[in-house]
């Protein structure tokens, strides 16, 4: 637009200009005289024209560059990141991984008799597990950022038997200062080594004996925890749960105030390239109510016993692993113990149902296990495992009449070979030589699978 | 004991009250050393892990988040290299300061073009990550665009030496400039040689000096060569020779060994790190010897 004006405007001024300034010499050369200024004026029109639009070109080039310049400085400093193809929507869903495991059991004793003689039954989740094909605990997991305070997690346990139960569910402070963290909901204690652990990121098949022992398989609770990590180069981690206390060896409680309280801390460090190594100690303090379980008596009927009172339980944990130089790729082994002991002080209750005798009960038991994992070779590893218990005094008071501690003290040996063709999947053949009944000798062969999908989640030491 | 306790805890802080106001975590030695070239003494640096270390595969270890708990700023890789073992030490530590998204964590593949981005996302396929190759420092001009990125982020958490920082950064990044031209003259005539990788380790690397891969022994990322496997491989490179098979420094040499035997090239122990042999003792010395020895052995 811009340029036909230009070139309109100079037509008209060559073509009056030269009717004004000078007188014609005849009327044909005055028109050619004319026509030639005209062509003159108008390619001098034109190359302004043309010039002026150069200028602003280079002038546009130049303003280009710098801006490249200036972007090119900008994606330097700023993330080079991809759009996301998701929805927006979705692109806040959390983070979901689905554990799926299964087992073959080959039994040579009843499960159903299973127990551990002179000592009480800790919880209904305990034992050997069924004979025969059983689909394993399948876990279901969602986590994410809550906000710019807190993130949760919720881990769903669908059991072979159809049952869906929250195993974890809780929230957790990302935001707290100087090394504290708070969580609250469902959550595992952490007191031990295996029991803040989930199943199956475990070495083997079962837990060990003093944990179905004395924590009904792995401890937890609703409540709090805080923990701390000390501002120091040696690992150091206080923390301490406060809980309803639910849950063997506690039980449930009509009561406002707290029903467990569980302290533990941990100390670790390296020793060198190739070693690392954690420690610590614990101590849980629950106060069950009627907390009955069944037990035979002495002439072999299932009869229904129940204690009240408080139950303490201190444990010492340690775990040292190996790698040459920290790579574990080839071959790496991990050795790892806890100790366990519990004083329970209260009253028992025999035969609840029909004679309900209740007297004074005192006990102090222990018990431990010790186990190593070698990997000795790329995705294969062996594995064994030493469990005790020691049924230590009991004091039944005038019960005494009913019980007998015979003294016997239950053990299991454990060999494993396990192959992870991945890191997300596994495959493990287990076989434990089970004297948990007194007189009575298990032969128990696992085969079991432990797959996992979805997002990739990372483990504790 | 009340004296000797207060003595222990004395003792334990002590190794912690340091000068220093930026105290850095390095997830790999690279950006532990990229950071030591920036900061110089402005800085305490952690290393977390060592140049024969796979950095996919590392435990969450009491030590690691005894060292992220007293970070003011975590250099890490990103594109999930660490995903199995970081998001534990950061959860673990209780340090707000370094959680994904804070200016105290610094993700050097955020500022580089990562290759091989996977157009489907499928486990099958073997350890893919979604962002890409996270394998970033094998390409010196990959450490040039963090460099400037860190040197950024070390001016912003610690304002009061920005300055410091710059110079730097300015001195490094002419020091680099240098290196690289030198380093891709001595490299140039190893433009188009074929060469076996033992993991996908070296996209990056390939890139840069035009090195063309023809083969991997790994079956898929981060699968074990198989003996099989291996021999397809060995079957594959009658057809299609390359030059070389090179590996990262904390791979397990036998698969590679193996097949240079049988297909009679070379096998390279590429430092892959800064600490991954004796020459690379700094990120200069690490394409020192990476160039020399690709060089050498392509001759």
């Amino acid at each position: 637009m811009f340029r036909h004006t230009t070139i309109a405007l100079a037509v008209l001024a060559s073509s009056a200009a030269p009717m004004s300034a000078m007188a014609a010499d005849s009327s044909d050369l005055q028109q050619i005289r004319q026509e030639i200024d005209q062509l003159r004026q108008g390619y001098e029109a034109r190359i302004r024209e043309l010039e002026s639009r150069l200028q602003q070109a280079e002038k546009n080039a130049d303003q280009a560059r710098q801006t490249a310049v200036s972007t090119a400085e900008k994606v330097a400093a700023s993330p080079v990141v991809a759009a996301p193809s998701a929805p927006a929507a979705n692109g806040f869903n959390p983070d979901i991984s689905l554990i799926l495991s299964g087992q073959y059991a080959n039994l040579s004793k009843d499960p159903e008799k299973w127990k551990m003689s002179n000592f009480i039954p800790g919880g209904d989740e305990i034992g050997p597990g069924k004979r025969g094909f059983n689909l394993g605990e399948s876990e279901l997991g969602f986590s994410a950022s809550v906000d710019q305070l807190f993130r949760g997690q919720l881990t769903l346990s669908v059991t072979g038997d159809n049952s869906i139960e929250a195993e974890e569910g809780f929230v957790q402070s990302t935001s707290l200062p100087a090394g504290f963290q708070t969580t609250a909901g469902r959550f595992f204690s952490g007191i031990g080594y295996l029991n803040s652990q989930h199943s199956h990121t475990w070495d083997f098949v079962d837990a060990p004996l003093a944990y179905q022992a004395f924590l009904g398989g792995q401890f937890k609770q609703d409540g709090v925890q805080m923990k701390w990590v000390a501002p120091t180069s040696t690992f150091v981690e206080l923390g301490a749960d406060l809980g309803a206390g639910e849950n063997f060896p506690g039980s449930t409680r009509n009561k406002n105030g707290a029903g467990a309280t569980a302290l533990f801390a941990h100390v670790g460090g390296d020793v060198g390239a190739s070693h690392s190594w954690r420690a610590g100690a614990g101590w849980l303090r629950t106060a069950p109510r009627d907390r009955s379980y069944d037990a035979e008596d002495l002439a072999g009927n299932t009869v229904t016993n129940s204690f009240s009172g408080t139950s303490r339980l201190w444990l010492l944990d340690g775990v040292w692993k190996w790698a040459p130089n920290g790579n574990g790729e080839r071959i790496n082994l991990k050795l790892q113990g806890e100790y366990f002991r519990r004083h329970e002080n209260g009253e028992l209750a025999y035969d609840t149902a029909s004679q309900n005798l209740t007297d004074s009960y005192r006990s102090a038991q222990s018990g431990w296990y010790l186990q190593s994992v070698f990997q000795f070779m790329p995705r294969w590893r062996v594995g064994a495992r030493y469990d005790q218990l020691s049924p230590g005094r009991v004091d039944y008071a005038s019960n005494e009449a009913y019980f007998v501690n015979t003294g016997y003290k239950p053990t299991r040996s454990t060999l494993m070979l396990d192959w992870s063709p991945s890191e997300f999947s596994r495959i493990r053949l287990q076989y434990a030589q089970d004297k948990a009944r007194e007189g009575v000798r298990d032969d128990q062969i696992y085969l079991q699978y432990q797959m996992s999908l979805g997002a990739h989640g990372a483990h504790s030491f | 004991m009340k004296n000797l306790l207060i003595a222990t805890v004395m003792a334990l802080l002590g190794t912690y009250a340091q000068a220093a106001p930026l105290h850095i975590v390095a997830c790999e030695p690279e950006w532990g050393a990229l950071a030591q070239e920036l900061a110089g003494d402005k800085a305490t640096i952690y290393t977390a892990t060592n140049a024969l270390q796979d950095p996919h595969h590392i435990q969450a270890r009491p030590s690691l988040i005894a060292a992220v708990r007293n970070a003011s700023l975590l250099v890490c890789t990103g594109a999930e290299l660490e995903t199995g073992w970081l998001p534990v030490l950061q959860r673990q530590s209780g340090n707000p300061a370094v959680q994904v998204g804070q200016p105290g964590y610094f993700e050097a593949a955020a500022y580089v073009r990562k290759l091989e981005i996977p157009t489907r996302l499928d486990r099958a396929d073997g350890d893919v990550h979604a962002a890409g190759n996270p394998h970033i420092q094998t390409d010196p001009r990959n450490i040039a665009l963090v460099a400037d990125a860190l040197a950024k982020r070390l001016s912003a958490l610690d304002a009061a030496n920005a300055a410091f920082y710059a110079a730097r950064y300015a001195d490094f990044s002419t020091r680099w400039q240098a290196a690289q031209l030198r380093w891709e003259k001595a490299a140039a005539p190893l433009r188009g040689t074929p060469i076996v990788v033992q993991h996908k380790a070296f996209p990056y690397l390939q890139d840069w000096l035009g090195l063309k891969e023809v083969a991997t022994l790994e079956p898929k990322p981060g699968v074990e060569p198989s003996s099989a496997y291996l021999a397809e491989v060995l079957a594959r490179l009658q057809a299609t020779p390359a030059r070389l098979i090179i590996r990262a420094a904390y791979n397990d040499g036998r698969p590679s060994e193996w097949l240079a035997q049988r297909a009679r090239i070379p096998a390279l122990a590429l430092p892959f790190t800064v600490g991954g042999n004796d020459r690379a003792k700094d990120l200069f010395g690490l394409f020192d010897d990476t160039v020399a020895q690709l060089v050498q052995a392509a001759k």
